[in-house]
This record gives structure tokens, C-alpha cells and sequence, in this order.
């Protein structure tokens, strides 16, 4: 086989004490699509930002013809002819078209520079792409849609060697993306290197030569597409990790007649999530399975306040409730965990006590104060009922584990007395002890009479945990079974089935 | 018959619109400000009978040409989404050397370099805070308002009449074209306002700090040198506190280390009406040359009338508050659209 046109060889990255991308080979062709999956926090952008020069390999190596390159900075990458098209657009809505797509490679008389030039270069890089808008207008008037194409155009109007397309598509409707697909085949017949991210399973198989699958920052494999099956895909993105749980006895049978604490029906919220129904019984814990993409977290955030409904009810304890915000959920004992550990969950320069404590001051409201003492001693019990290490209430919690930075914030919320808790993606990111503390504490929870939703990219710990288990697929619950009738292979194909084929 | 040609015509106009909005849409407070500017002189001219003369226009530059000068330097700040607070006191501080070191018989050969240089670097030491050390540019540019302020007293606490022929000269001559006229201080504003059009529209670096207003990360992603850049806008208003300075003094025939107590507020108060926005990434030099006149002619208005200065700041603030809503409108509009 011909030499790589690019190459990353042991490619690691630490966030902290967390490798972001661990010891990773990785390498692209001249002329070839290759698309690199993984589920959120399999180390994807990692890889992309390392590769564009938005970050610096910790260790590990890129070799660009293979003679090792470092990049300090993403000019030094695009210099060498590697552009990146992130998923946010990054371009500036305040400036115009033309100026999007050519500053910084603009041409330039006398240190001046040359606007007509500018639009004209412009006009032909957006003919180019089938785009039929006035290069000087602004860009922040055009849609996303353009948008995104715009910021396609910027990366193709200099010599491109490496094209990096982040999730391109996610915008973009059925003529735009065939659009976009007819400009990816002729670049790459031009002999352009294009590494392509989607969720959209059918655009990959669409568009992609070869797959590099990543899982939590980890190389799995590296696939041709064409002899790739689809589950077998699906089955590497997810993996099937072999971790001890304390079996939960499954004894605990769900009684059919029994009211659900929580009930919702015919949610919808914008794109996201499309009449869902769904009911959250006591003493259940309830999986939600679902690839990247599919609605998951948009169903929890409708559920609980955090996105305001377009249609649907609620009803808790059967009294229909309308859930406005954050605060209504939680003072009808619905709490919501994020995916999003850090950005929506742990306060980093607080303190652990802090943390565990805030909700529920936040709840009592200013005038209830909890006094310092009884505010250490419930922290205290949290942290020990939990688990949490080490056990010091007053370390910042930005500098705990992952996984102990989990168990503070579910803490805060049993804090709270739940009735109803919903979970996103409470495992991602944390390692597999914490993995396995953190799932038994779930069952442990639904025992002692409280209502779970868990949702996790990883099929196999969804169905240990639920009793039952939704299906969502593209902003729908395709399903939802109970969990003694599944098995791993027979939801992962599920979940992995083309919505086509449904 | 006659309808046909008439709606095509319409229909053009409309064309025309479209385009014209679809590409200078953020114009449109600046043209608020011309509007304004025309509204206030008319309104002038009907009470007074006798307000746009040449003479009330040619003193009206030659009144604000230290007003101008600042303002230019600071839209360049605002457009990266910084402020500068420093400009006033940096003006007075550039201004007492100046006087000082005329008065040591320094030449003007050395001293009007030499002071242009300390602006610099107090816009320097700023810009340095605001990227290296990420101060926000409120406190960083605070820091430098008392810097070159206790710097100015330093200098001298009485005022310093200046005697130098050729500074004086900025101010005393009088270039005459029929009933208007213009002096060198003038002359020099308006250059420094052409300058900084110039290189804010076809510049890179130009372009850049509209980048940085617009998206600091979309700017340095695209490969835009967005370090330098934040730096060098406030060694731009540091020089043009400098170039104030030195205008100041030539206007005042002395130097004082008083003077401009409050003028950056006056400054940026100059710029938003002239269609900057404070959150960055949209202004135009010449819209707050169109700021700094209208600044200027309601104070010219209010001593014609005879009322008390203080009016001045009244109208100028509510004038202020009117732009800042319009700026939120079309920046809600702007965001809903997407």
C-alpha cells in the first residue's frame, strides 16, 4: 500500500490526570474518505484538535509524508495544508462571506486588501460548491445551513491536503447533504484526504472508505466499510465491557398495575425529541439506549424541565403538572443529572461539601440558611453512604476523579430526597471500579423505592441497570421492552437498525 | 400603462434594499448618527437663525479635534470588545510632559516623538494586562487611568504655558478658504480618522480586530493573529492619547494636569452614539467622527442658548441610553434570525 499522507503513532493527551486520547495509531490516505467514530468522550475531537493543531499531543507522534511535524498552533497546521471543519461553526458572523472564506489567505496590493479580488475569489470557491449567495453580505444573515457550507468553502479555497469535516451534516438538509457529498467525491478525487465524523451511520456507509473506531480515548480497530457489518460497527463503538457487577436480582418485578410516579405523553421539543411517551414507575430503574445523536439527552432535559415542552404533558403522581423549569421539577422531586459533568454539574472551585450541599440550599432558599454544622454533617453522611474519596469535605471538586466527581453531584441530588432521578450518562468518562459503584448504586436506589432513568451509550450496562428499556432512535422511542427479554446482541441491533428498515 | 414600469421600479428599489442590508446592515446606527447630526443642525439653524455658518463648522473640528483624535484609537479598542479608560488621563499626562519638557527647551523635534512613545507604552502596558495577564480591559485600562494620571501630576501639579513657536503653530495658523477655515491640529485629526478607516477596512490587521470583536476562538482558529492584535488596538489608543495630547496642549497654549478628567467617558460616549457597539466586532471610524460631532455640536447648541454645560451631558446621556436600546434591538433581531 502507498505511504500514508498522514500518520499519528501512539498519539496520547491528558486532560488533568484523564487521558483524553490514549496511545492512538491512526492514519489517513491521500484520496480516501475515512471516518472516525465513537460515541461522546470516545476521544474523536481529541484526536482532531491534536491533528489541526488546537492541541498538543502529550506524547505520541504526527507524521505528515511520514516525517514527524508538530504544530503548535492550528496556522501551523493549516499551513501544511490541514483544514478543520468543526461542528460550531467558527467563523464570524460580523464579517462578510467573502471575508469568511478567504481571510487570512487574502490577497493583498500594496499591504492593502484587495476586496473585489476577495469576492470574486469567493464567488468562484461558493460556484464551486453550488452556492449561489452575494460574497459580501454578512454571514451572521445566512442559515446554519450556509453557514456551514461557507465554512466548507473557507477550507477548500486554499490547497487543501487534510480536510477534517466534525459532524458537517448535523445542519444540514437531504439536497444540502448530497450537495456536500458531490464536493467531498471530487475533492477526493483530486487526492484530498477527508476524515469525515457523523453520527449518521447511513452517511458513513454513504461516503467512507475505511472506519477508525474509538472508545473511551482508546484505538478499538481500524475497518474497510464495505466489509464492515453495521451491528459489528455498532458493537465496536459501544463494546461490550466485561466489568464484575453485583448481579441485581431481577426479583424485584415491576407491578403492572402500579401507578407510575411520573408520566409523560406525546413529548415533544423541537428537533430533539418527538412524542415521546413515558413512564417512570417506583422501585424501576428505566434504560434509555440510543446511539449519539438519537434524542437521549433531549428526552431527559424535556422530562425535567431543563427544555421547555412544544407539546405533550406531564403527569406526577397523576396529576398533570406543568413543568416550567428546573426548580417546578425539583420541588416535585424530579431531578436531572447532566451528561455534562463539568460544564452543567460539579463546580470545580467549590468545595465538595459545598457541592453536595448547594441544591439543597438552593431549595430552602436564602432565608432557610443550613447552618455550617449541619451542612458539614449531611455533606459527611453523603460522602460516606457514597463513598466519595478521599474523604475531605473541603478540596475543590474540580480535583477529584471522574468517577467520585459523579458520585458528588448524584450526592447532591439524593440530597434532595428524589423521588424521580434521571441520569445522563452518569459512567462516561470515569473508570471501571467507579463504573461499577456507580451502577450498583442505581439499583440500589430503584430498591429502596425510587424511580431511575439511566442512560448510557453503552448497551450493556442499560440493560444490567434497567428493569426496562427504551429505545430512541432519531428523536423517537422506537420501543421499549423489558430488559429480561433483550440481550446485548439483540439491542444492539436494535438500536443500530436503520430507521429505513423499521 | 404607467403602472408596469412603476412597480419594476419598485420591485428594484426593493432589490436594492436587500442587497444594501444584507451587507452593511450594522451601518445602520451610524446612519442614525448622521441623521441626528442633520436633524440637530437644522433644528439649530431654525432657532438661531444664524448656527450653520462656516465659522461655527470650522470651530466646531477645530473645538473637537482632541475628541476625534481619542475617539478613533478607542473604536479600534471597542471593536475587539475591550474598553479604555485610560485615554483621558493619558492625554494629560502626554500633555504636561510635553509643556515640561518644551519649557527644559527641549525641541519639538524630540518632544512630540518622545511623547507620542509614553502613550505608547501606557497603551502597551494595558494591552500587555489584557492578553497576557487576562485582566479584563475595565480594570487593566483603570489601572493605567491612574498610572498616567498620578504620572501627570508627577510631572507638574501647576499648569505650564508653552512657548514653543513650532507647537504653537498646530493651533495659530489658520489655512482660510473663503469664510471656512482649518488649522494643522484640524488637518491632523482628520488624518489620523483617515488613517484608521483605512486600516480598519482593508488591512489585515484591520480586519482582525472586527475578528476578535466578532469571535476571539473563530479568529485564532482561522489562523488570525489574535495575541497580537488585542494588544496592539490599546497601543493604538495609547498613541492617539498621545497625538490628544499634543493637540491639547498646542489648543490650550499650556499644559495642565487636570485636564481631561472624565474625557474617556466622554470619548466612548462619542463612539456608541456613532454606531460602535460596546460587545464588539461592529463600528466604524467615520461613524464616531460622526459621533464626535454630534457630541459636539449639542455643546455648541447649549452655549448658544446660553443654558448651563450640564445640559450637555443630559442630552448627550440620553442620547446615549436611546443608542444602546437600538443596538440591543438589532442585535435581539439579529440572533433571533439564526
Amino acid at each position: 500500500m502507498e505511504r500514508p499522507l498522514v500518520e499519528l503513532v501512539g498519539a496520547t493527551v491528558y486532560f488533568g490526570a484523564d487521558a483524553a486520547l490514549d496511545g492512538v495509531d491512526f492514519q489517513l490516505f491521500p484520496g480516501e474518505v475515512h471516518s472516525l467514530m465513537g460515541e461522546n468522550g470516545a476521544g474523536k475531537s481529541t484526536l482532531i484538535k491534536a491533528l489541526t493543531g488546537a492541541l498538543q499531543l502529550s506524547s505520541g507522534e504526527i507524521r505528515l509524508d511520514g516525517a514527524p511535524v508538530r504544530f503548535h498552533s492550528p496556522h501551523d497546521a493549516q499551513l501544511a495544508g490541514i483544514r478543520a471543519v468543526y461542528q460550531e461553526i467558527d467563523l464570524l458572523p460580523n464579517l462578510s462571506v467573502a471575508e469568511n472564506i478567504a481571510l487570512g489567505s487574502e490577497s493583498r496590493r500594496f499591504g492593502l486588501i484587495d476586496r473585489a479580488e476577495m469576492r470574486v475569489r469567493a464567488h468562484a470557491v461558493l460556484a464551486d460548491l453550488g452556492l449561489d449567495i452575494d460574497p459580501a453580505s454578512l454571514l451572521g444573515r445566512h442559515s446554519i445551513a450556509v453557514q456551514q457550507l461557507v465554512a466548507i468553502a473557507r477550507a477548500i479555497s486554499t490547497d487543501v491536503r487534510v480536510l477534517v469535516l466534525d459532524e458537517p451534516t448535523s445542519s444540514l438538509d437531504q439536497a444540502e447533504c448530497t450537495e456536500l457529498f458531490r464536493v467531498v467525491r471530487d475533492l477526493k478525487a483530486r487526492g484530498v484526504a477527508i476524515i469525515f465524523i457523523s453520527h449518521f451511520l447511513d452517511q458513513v456507509y454513504e461516503i467512507c472508505d475505511r472506519v477508525t473506531v474509538l472508545r473511551d480515548g482508546k484505538l478499538v480497530g481500524e475497518y474497510l466499510t464495505r466489509e464492515l457489518l453495521r451491528i459489528d460497527l455498532v458493537h465496536a463503538m459501544l463494546g461490550r465491557s466485561a466489568d464484575k457487577l453485583r448481579t441485581r436480582s431481577r426479583l424485584h418485578v415491576v407491578d403492572g398495575r402500579r401507578e407510575p410516579y411520573l408520566s409523560a405523553r406525546s413529548v415533544s421539543v423541537g428537533s430533539g425529541i418527538a412524542e415521546a411517551d413515558v413512564d417512570m414507575v417506583e422501585g424501576e430503574v428505566l434504560g434509555v439506549a440510543g446511539l449519539l445523536g438519537s434524542g437521549r439527552t433531549e428526552l431527559a432535559r424535556a422530562i425535567t424541565g431543563i427544555d421547555r415542552l412544544d407539546a405533550g404533558i406531564i403527569r406526577v403522581q397523576g396529576a398533570k403538572e406543568g413543568i416550567g423549569g428546573p426548580r417546578t421539577a425539583i420541588s416535585l422531586g424530579v431531578v436531572y443529572s447532566s451528561e455534562n459533568r463539568r460544564a452543567e454539574g460539579i463546580i470545580g472551585d467549590l468545595s465538595v461539601g459545598e457541592n453536595i450541599t448547594l441544591a439543597l440550599q438552593a431549595e430552602r432558599g436564602i432565608l432557610h440558611r443550613i447552618r455550617p454544622s449541619r451542612q458539614r454533617e449531611l455533606a459527611l453522611s453523603w460522602m460516606e453512604a457514597l463513598d466519595i474519596r478521599p474523604r475531605d469535605l473541603d478540596r475543590p471538586a474540580g480535583t477529584l476523579s471522574g468517577g467520585n466527581q459523579q458520585k458528588v453531584l448524584l450526592a447532591r441530588l439524593l440530597a434532595l430526597s428524589p423521588r424521580a432521578l434521571v441520569l445522563d450518562e452518569p459512567t462516561r468518562g470515569i473508570d471501571v471500579g467507579a463504573k461499577v459503584e456507580v451502577q450498583n448504586l442505581v439499583g440500589e436506589l430503584a430498591d429502596n423505592g425510587l424511580s431511575v432513568m439511566f442512560i448510557s451509550a453503552e448497551l450493556e450496562e442499560v440493560l444490567r441497570v434497567g428493569n426496562r428499556v427504551a429505545i430512541v432512535q432519531g428523536g423517537r422511542i422506537v420501543d421499549t421492552l423489558p430488559s429480561d427479554e433483550l440481550t446485548p446482541d439483540v439491542l444492539t441491533a436494535l438500536v443500530a437498525q436503520p430507521e429505513s428498515e423499521r | 400603462m404607467t403602472s408596469v414600469p412603476i412597480a419594476d421600479r419598485r420591485a428594484r428599489v426593493s432589490a436594492y434594499t436587500q442587497t444594501f442590508m444584507s451587507r452593511h446592515s450594522s451601518m445602520v446606527p451610524t446612519f442614525a448618527a448622521v441623521v441626528i447630526f442633520v436633524l440637530i443642525l437644522i433644528g439649530a439653524q431654525i432657532h438661531f437663525g444664524e448656527f450653520v455658518t462656516p465659522r461655527t463648522l470650522s470651530a466646531l473640528l477645530l473645538d473637537n479635534a482632541y475628541l476625534l483624535i481619542l475617539a478613533v484609537g478607542m473604536t479600534f479598542v471597542i471593536v475587539t470588545g475591550g474598553i479604555d479608560l485610560s485615554v483621558g488621563s493619558v492625554m494629560a499626562f502626554t500633555g504636561i510632559s510635553c509643556a515640561s519638557l518644551l519649557a527644559h527647551g527641549y525641541s519639538a523635534a524630540v518632544v512630540v516623538p518622545a511623547i507620542i512613545l509614553g502613550g505608547a507604552l501606557i497603551g502597551l502596558l494595558i494591552g500587555v494586562l489584557v492578553q497576557y495577564f487576562d485582566v479584563q480591559p475595565f480594570i487593566a485600562s483603570l489601572a493605567g487611568l491612574f498610572l498616567a494620571r498620578g504620572l501627570a501630576f508627577v510631572v507638574s501639579l501647576k499648569s505650564i504655558r508653552v512657548e514653543d513657536e513650532s507647537v504653537l503653530w498646530l493651533q495659530t495658523t489658520r489655512y482660510r478658504f473663503g469664510e471656512w477655515y482649518i488649522t494643522p491640529t484640524g488637518i491632523l485629526a482628520i488624518a489620523v480618522a483617515v488613517v484608521g478607516a483605512l486600516v480598519m477596512r482593508y488591512t489585515r490587521f484591520g480586519r482582525t480586530v472586527y475578528a476578535v470583536g466578532g469571535s476571539e476562538q473563530s479568529g485564532r482558529l482561522m489562523g488570525l493573529a489574535v495575541a497580537r492584535t488585542k494588544v496592539l488596538v490599546y497601543v493604538i489608543s495609547g498613541v492617539c492619547g498621545g497625538v490628544a495630547g499634543l493637540v491639547l496642549t498646542a489648543y490650550s497654549g499650556a499644559g495642565y494636569p487636570r485636564n481631561g478628567i472624565g474625557t474617556e467617558l466622554d470619548v466612548i460616549a462619542a463612539v456608541v452614539i456613532g454606531g460602535t457597539l460596546l460587545t464588539g466586532g461592529t463600528g466604524y471610524v467615520l461613524g464616531s467622527v460622526v459621533g464626535v460631532l454630534v457630541y459636539g455640536t449639542i455643546k455648541t447648541v447649549i452655549s448658544y442658548m446660553g443654558a448651563e454645560q450640564a445640559w450637555t451631558r443630559i442630552i448627550v446621556g440620553l442620547m446615549l441610553l436611546m443608542f444602546i436600546v437600538v443596538q440591543r434591538v438589532i442585535v435581539v433581531r439579529a440572533e433571533r434570525r439564526r
